[in-house]
């Protein structure tokens, strides 16, 4: 039926593929072109410098990750103190065993009380800490909740008062339950000990080579935080002369299984702040103090509060915390590390000053309302 | 009619199977595995498939490399609790690693490295008759050696690494893990413990005849592709009688830099370069640890990695609350 047409194209041999693939390519870049010119492009990034001009040292962010502020900002709450009066009775003298906010106004002693409920226990309320009964048992210590967050104000307080340093180093936000919270009862990213993620096999190779939260998924070993956050172990695997004298195995000597552990946790503090080595280090000397960026010296106060938390405040409430609480598998309890408040933010909830209507938490003194 | 094309093989001719040269070293009886025809594999080669000669060498590299991978197979089947569809999952995790430091150069028990060293003996086994086939059949067919020693450069590296330095170290803690991922792991763990190595000049010379190698094979590759239509890719009698392809060739290189390899010269700059890769990487590895410790120190000391002049432009650095838009 198109023998025409068969014997038109023997005839008259034309080479189709070439112009058309080159149309097709041509027609496809004036197209992506366009897009790009009128949409914008979508994965634009912005970079934070951090080093010396013209050695890289920066960390990058798509720009649309950038225009998103952390969502949990919109849920902080603005709450004013009430300034004390002059001989207005305080909270230690109307209500019974009040050990750590005694010296606080009633007006400003129930208001923490009620914004303890909205950041920690927003669906059980009161009855959280203080249980079902009426009022006149709320002086009572029954529940383990109760006994905990006393000591977690005392916590807070301290990380105020005393660290300063990390938390306050670039300007005064400060720290108060919801940093951590976020209006859970259990604060996320908390971590337990995972003991042995390799069961078949003892020693180095017992600790690593599995994908888990703690080696960010990683293969590199799971115990980087217990050693480093809980046991205080020393992180720096360099010899700071170009020579020593030293054998793997001996005493303090750090092995290549040292530095592998160092560097789960470099990828643990990196992944809670969203940032890259280069925040913190100039890469073609890791350890040298010299090259290091003004956020080492704060990220290294931050490892040492981290270690003083879990040790001083968290480690001994494993004798109140019910089973549930403790860790699956030493059962021991919940710990925290940069995660627990960063959040994968540089700095938690993107350095909105937390502190400043709660003088009841900046200070294990009598709170200081600017009078 | 069909053309010849320079990345697939359309043109496959297919006659009865070459059985070779059956000369004085008596190869044919030795040779196993009839011969097949596989038109996919004659798109990228010789459409023939066998036979193979296997010979002493040959049984025993096959024998104890396969028992090593079995070892090491094995052993990461036994950390996901024999579990094949954990085994596939985790698999990139996975890995047999050395025994622990404490245990310096004795034998480790079997559960902490000791599986390790006896997979380690049998791949040295499978990888050494490995060569020494590579060197016989070379010498069968009455041909250089170069096979053999472009081979050993490569074992010396290997040989490095899991023998001559942990042994120096006095630790077989210090040799590489058998794993994907793992392995990975202990290359950068390896360069941030020695004080990085890109400062370790024989790091900096292996990574040179590395790039020199592909450069040289992308040159090498493209020229003779090029003149094919000549008869370049008959690369042994250009060698011999220098027709019409190597002289465009070489004209060509000659108008382009000023200077042409030889038809013959051309291969052994890309075998020095090569062998030179893992000859001068082996180097850099043996020194780490043994004679320097911090190569970032060891190069400032030898003014060979820049210091700074004290201007860290701290005024240039960004604000987090400017980089977020939060002024």
């Amino acid at each position: 039926m198109f023998k025409w047409f068969d014997k038109w194209n023997r005839e008259h041999p034309t080479d189709i593929e070439r112009p058309a693939i080159l149309t097709g390519v041509a027609g496809a870049v004036v197209v992506a072109v366009v897009a790009v010119m009128a949409l914008g492009q979508p994965y634009k990034t912005d970079s934070l410098q951090t080093g010396p001009r013209g050695n890289g040292m920066s960390v990058p962010e798509f720009v649309s990750d950038l225009a998103v502020p952390d969502p949990a900002i919109a849920e902080l709450f603005d709450d004013p103190p009430y300034v004390p009066e002059e001989g207005e009775e305080l909270a230690g003298d109307i209500y019974q065993n009040v050990q750590i906010l005694g010296d606080l106004t009633d007006a400003n002693f129930n208001r923490l009380m009620a914004a303890m409920t909205r950041w920690v226990a927003p669906e059980q309320g009161c009855a959280y800490c203080h249980g079902d009964g009426d009022l006149e048992t709320y002086g009572e210590d029954n529940l383990y909740t109760k006994v905990v967050s006393r000591r977690m104000i005392e916590m807070t307080r301290n990380i105020n008062e005393n660290w300063d340093v990390h938390v306050n180093a670039n300007k005064q936000v400060g720290v108060t339950c919801m940093t951590c919270h976020r209006g859970q009862n259990v604060p996320s990213d908390i971590w337990f000990k995972m003991g042995e993620v390799n069961m078949a096999a003892a020693g180095w190779s017992a600790v690593q080579n599995r994908a888990t939260p703690l080696s960010s998924y990683t293969s590199l070993p799971s115990d980087a935080l217990e050693k480093y956050l809980l046991d205080g172990d020393l992180i720096g695997v360099h010899d700071l002369e170009s020579r020593v004298a030293a054998r793997p195995g001996d005493e303090g000597v750090p092995t290549i299984q040292d530095a592998e552990r160092t560097y789960a946790l470099m990828n643990y503090v990196a992944n809670s702040l969203g940032v890259n080595c280069t925040f913190c280090h100039n890469t073609r000397a890791f350890y040298d103090g010299g090259q290091v960026t003004p956020q080492w010296a704060t990220e290294s106060l931050g490892i040492q509060m981290v270690l003083e938390l879990n040790n001083d405040y968290l480690v001994p409430l494993a004798e109140v915390l019910p089973e549930d609480r403790l860790g699956p598998v030493a059962g021991d309890a919940p710990k925290v590390a940069c995660r627990t408040c960063h959040k994968g933010y540089q700095q938690p909830l993107q350095g909105t000053n937390v502190i400043a209507d709660w003088p009841e938490l900046a200070t294990s003194d009598a709170p200081d309302y600017g009078q | 009619m069909s053309e010849y094309q320079n990345i697939f093989t359309q043109v496959q001719v297919e006659g009865p199977a070459e059985w070779g040269m059956d000369n004085e070293n008596d190869l044919a009886s030795e040779r196993i595995v009839p011969p097949g025809f596989s038109r996919l594999v004659g798109w990228v080669g010789n459409a023939q498939l066998g036979p193979i000669y296997l010979g002493w060498t040959g049984m025993i590299s096959l024998a104890t490399g396969a028992l090593a991978i079995f070892i090491i197979g094995l052993n990461m089947l036994a950390q996901v609790g024999w579990s094949i569809p954990e085994f596939l999952r985790q698999g990139f995790w996975l890995a047999l690693e050395p025994p622990s430091p404490e245990y310096g150069l004795t034998i480790p028990p079997l559960n902490d490295g000791g599986w390790y060293i006896i997979a380690s003996l049998f791949l040295l086994v499978a990888v050494c008759t490995w060569w020494l086939r590579t060197y016989l059949l070379a010498e069968q067919h009455k041909m250089g050696k170069h096979v053999a020693w472009a081979f050993a450069s490569a074992i010396w590296l290997f040989l490095v690494l899991g023998l001559f330095r942990p042994i120096l170290m006095g630790s077989w803690s210090e040799a590489v893990p058998y794993g994907i991922f793992p392995h990975l792991d202990w290359t950068t763990a390896f360069s941030i413990r020695y004080g990085n190595l890109y400062y370790n000049p024989f790091h900096c010379l292996s990574i040179v005849f590395l790039y020199g190698s592909v450069l040289l094979f992308a040159m090498h590759g493209a020229t003779i592709l090029a003149v094919s239509r000549f008869g370049g890719d008959r690369e042994l009698e250009q060698i011999v009688d220098r027709g019409t392809a190597s002289e465009r060739a070489a004209l060509f290189w000659r108008w382009t830099m000023g200077f042409n390899a030889t038809m013959e010269g051309i291969h052994r700059w890309a075998w020095w370069f090569a062998v030179l890769t893992p000859i001068t990487g082996g180097i850099g590895i043996l020194l780490t640890g043994t004679v320097v410790d911090n190569w970032f120190i060891w190069a400032q000391e030898h003014h060979f990695a820049p210091m700074y002049d004290g201007s860290y432009g701290y005024e240039a650095y960004g604000t987090y609350e400017a980089f977020i838009g939060r002024e």
